[in-house]
């Protein structure tokens, strides 16, 4: 009696929410995620932006977001949900994202689409994605300053061309500083799962790592470093709440300005699909304040985001000797972006073979 | 005067049909106080979790069809596989790792796609579909194997295997499978258009949904009518009243590995194919895991595991739909 008491209550009350919600008149602007929004990290990167957007337009959008959406099977379903829901733009912040974005699109040529790291594009679709390698170059300046053992431990997700890029472009940085260097590696095959994440930091500093880099999305490993006394960087969001004592700096995206450009862009109905690739210097890549590090490394640091700002300073310039002995790029030039996106080898003196 | 409490020879016939009602209210209303907890109208929370997605029954809105569409694809392998799973256990098989049948069967399809990509028949998606099914068959002969020759538990052998399938499919689309054109990416080729199932008109129902129906209908049909069925149930039952009416044990154990993986396999090759598109390291969001509690809530009847297929189908999405909806976190 009582269910069907509910059920009829429930029913009647829908009928009066589905009438008020479709007055509503504002862009709606949508985000979907893969990790959950409380990542503290990437997901969490991204959901601020969402609210900056939301801060900025007030009651001109609306913005919804899907978090937690496994890529693969679900994401279609959950990208068409939000088209279908009235969304007007939607970003799909996660490489997986990238043939289900394409395929709603297709069925969808009014919306507007956003995928981030990804590289298929139509009418409709857009691609934007941060350089990362930039921030990574100068956490691996240092790590080779501020490591004793002269290791760090990596611990990664998938060898896609993203992250294959961080690890060179770290080690080439620590290279930069002590050329003897050292990077262990440990493949999570995840990009959120605290309890992987912080065995994967256990083994690597057992393994006489003193510092652990990270290119996975909880703080795990960080509060790992914290209790041992080792070092690390926080990933994606600033995490030094979690590991006062142990984050060096955290690579941050920012995603807050471009989302307000696009969504701006949006409303004024000039939105038009291309690819954004911004870094430092368009401040989409952000190395939060340098902490538990003596003044001179420092000053090192400060003074290579200022040279990757303005240019002077490429992470990838050749020639760059592959793990092989081959090398690429010429001498004084920077390797050109397509190449970089395609990035299938490790640089020299990394002690793992890339998963084949 | 003394209260003697005696228990019942068997259950009262009222609480039977009551209990599983009982079971639902009280879980709405624990929901309910859940959603007020957080600060919504439990109300209208329970209706975007619950009935929202069943629209189109009372309002009739082409638009509202589509929540419907996704309800039964996402229904059909739970379907697929708990109709399978729900005839070994009735006969006290308990295959448990359905997921990674589903796995074997979603890899053994795919040799079509990746080694004979051009080839363009009618046979194909036939081809596919068989050996999606032997896939999953070949999985599941394992632990029927192992459980007859040497007595292993096939709780433990079926489940320990499930993650040698997800090792070895990872392996495939991280190595020689993976797709040369992919930029590295740990993903096999894309399925073409010949090698997806058909689908009904523009919607996204696929030929996977009829099969998970015909499916459940058949296994239904076989329990209650045939000589298999009722040696299934008899040995299930009672083993010692089976052997003496002469059924074989080894050979339920046999026939229910091999039925329940067989769909399982068949669940995951259409799964991949239209769902997915291609062979990624994560095909299933744990539907083989899933189909047991269809299998259980569908009370071991393969008709049965239709509702509760759909009823589980609801919860996926409808926390999707909470999502979106109420802005809660998933």
């Amino acid at each position: 009696m009582n269910k069907m008491m509910m059920a009829t209550a429930a029913f009647a009350l829908a009928l009066g929410i589905g009438a008020a919600s479709a007055a509503a008149d504002k862009l709606k602007a949508c985000w979907v995620y893969t990790g959950p929004i409380g990542d503290f990290g990437y997901s969490f990167q991204h959901d601020q932006g969402r609210k900056a957007v939301e801060k900025e337009f007030g009651d001109k959008v609306e913005t919804k977001y899907l978090e937690n959406v496994a890529e693969g099977p679900d994401a279609e379903r959950a990208i068409e949900r939000l088209a279908r829901d009235g969304c007007k733009i939607i970003f799909t912040t996660s490489f997986g994202f990238m043939d289900a974005t394409i395929k709603v699109a297709k069925k969808f040529p009014k919306v507007h689409f956003e995928h981030a790291t990804g590289y298929k594009r139509a009418k409709n679709v857009a691609t934007y994605n941060a350089r990362f390698y930039e921030g990574r170059y100068v956490m691996g300046e240092i790590a080779g300053k501020m490591s004793k053992t002269g290791t760090a431990g990596y611990i990664v997700s998938f060898p896609i061309p993203e992250v294959i890029m961080g690890i060179n472009s770290f080690m080439l940085g620590a290279q930069s500083v002590n050329p003897n260097f050292k990077i262990k590696i440990v493949w999570v095959n995840s990009w959120y799962d605290p309890g992987k994440e912080a065995d994967a930091a256990k083994v690597l500093f057992g393994q006489g790592a003193d510092i652990i880099v990270q290119h996975t999305d909880s703080t795990a490993p960080l509060q790992v470093a914290q209790d041992q006394g080792k070092l690390g960087f926080g990933q994606s969001s600033d995490m030094i709440k979690f590991a006062p004592k142990a984050q060096l700096t955290a690579n941050t995206d920012n995603w807050n300005p471009y989302y307000i450009s696009r969504v701006k862009a949006e409303l004024d109905g000039v939105w038009k699909s291309d690819d954004t690739w911004g870094g430092m210097k368009e401040g989409m890549v952000v190395l939060s304040p340098f902490t538990n590090v003596p003044d001179d490394v420092k000053k090192m640091a400060e003074d290579s985001v200022a040279k990757i700002k303005s240019g002077e300073l490429h992470p990838f310039t050749g020639p760059i000797t592959k793990q092989d002995g081959s090398t690429v790029g010429e001498a004084g030039k920077s390797l050109p972006d397509e190449e970089l996106l395609g990035m299938a080898y490790y640089v020299k003196g990394i002690d793992d073979k890339l998963p084949q | 005067m003394r209260l003697l409490l005696e228990k019942r020879s068997e259950h009262s016939q009222l609480m039977t049909v009551i209990s599983p009602l009982i079971a639902v209210a009280l879980t709405l209303v624990t929901g309910g106080f859940m959603f007020l907890a957080m600060g919504l109208n439990p109300f209208e929370a329970l209706y975007v979790y619950f009935l929202e997605p069943l629209k189109f029954f009372w309002t009739f809105a082409a638009e509202d069809f589509w929540p419907l569409e996704q309800l039964a694809v996402k229904a059909a392998p739970l379907v697929l596989i708990g109709a399978g799973l729900a005839v070994a256990y009735s006969a006290n098989v308990w295959n448990i790792g359905a997921e990674g049948q589903l796995t074997a069967g979603a890899i053994l399809g795919a040799v079509v796609p990746v080694y004979f990509t051009d080839w363009q028949s009618p046979l194909t998606l036939i081809a596919m579909l068989a050996l999606g099914a032997i896939g999953g068959m070949l999985w599941a002969a394992i632990p029927a194997f192992l459980k007859n020759r040497f007595g292993a538990s096939e709780i433990l052998t079926s489940l320990m295997l499930v993650y040698v399938s997800q090792l070895l499919l990872d392996w495939l689309v991280r190595g020689p499978w993976r797709d040369p054109a992919g930029h590295n990416f740990p993903q096999t080729v894309a399925f073409a258009d010949w090698q997806v199932l058909p689908v009904f008109g523009e919607s996204s129902l696929h030929l996977g949904v009829l099969l998970a129906v015909i499916a459940a209908a058949a296994l239904a049909f076989m329990m209650a009518r045939t000589l298999k069925g009722f040696e299934i149930k008899t040995l299930g039952v009672s083993p010692r009243a089976g052997r003496f009416a002469g059924f074989s044990r080894a050979g339920s154990v046999w026939f229910c590995l091999l039925l329940s993986g067989g769909l399982a396999g068949l669940a995951g090759i259409a799964e991949v194919m239209n769902t997915v598109g291609q062979l990624q390291p994560k095909i299933s969001p744990g539907y083989g895991f899933t189909a047991i509690i269809v299998a259980f809530l569908g009370r071991l009847n393969p008709l049965g595991t239709l509702i509760a297929g759909l009823a589980l189908a609801i919860s996926y999405l409808g926390g999707e739909a909470a999502q979106v909806s109420l802005g809660v976190s998933a």
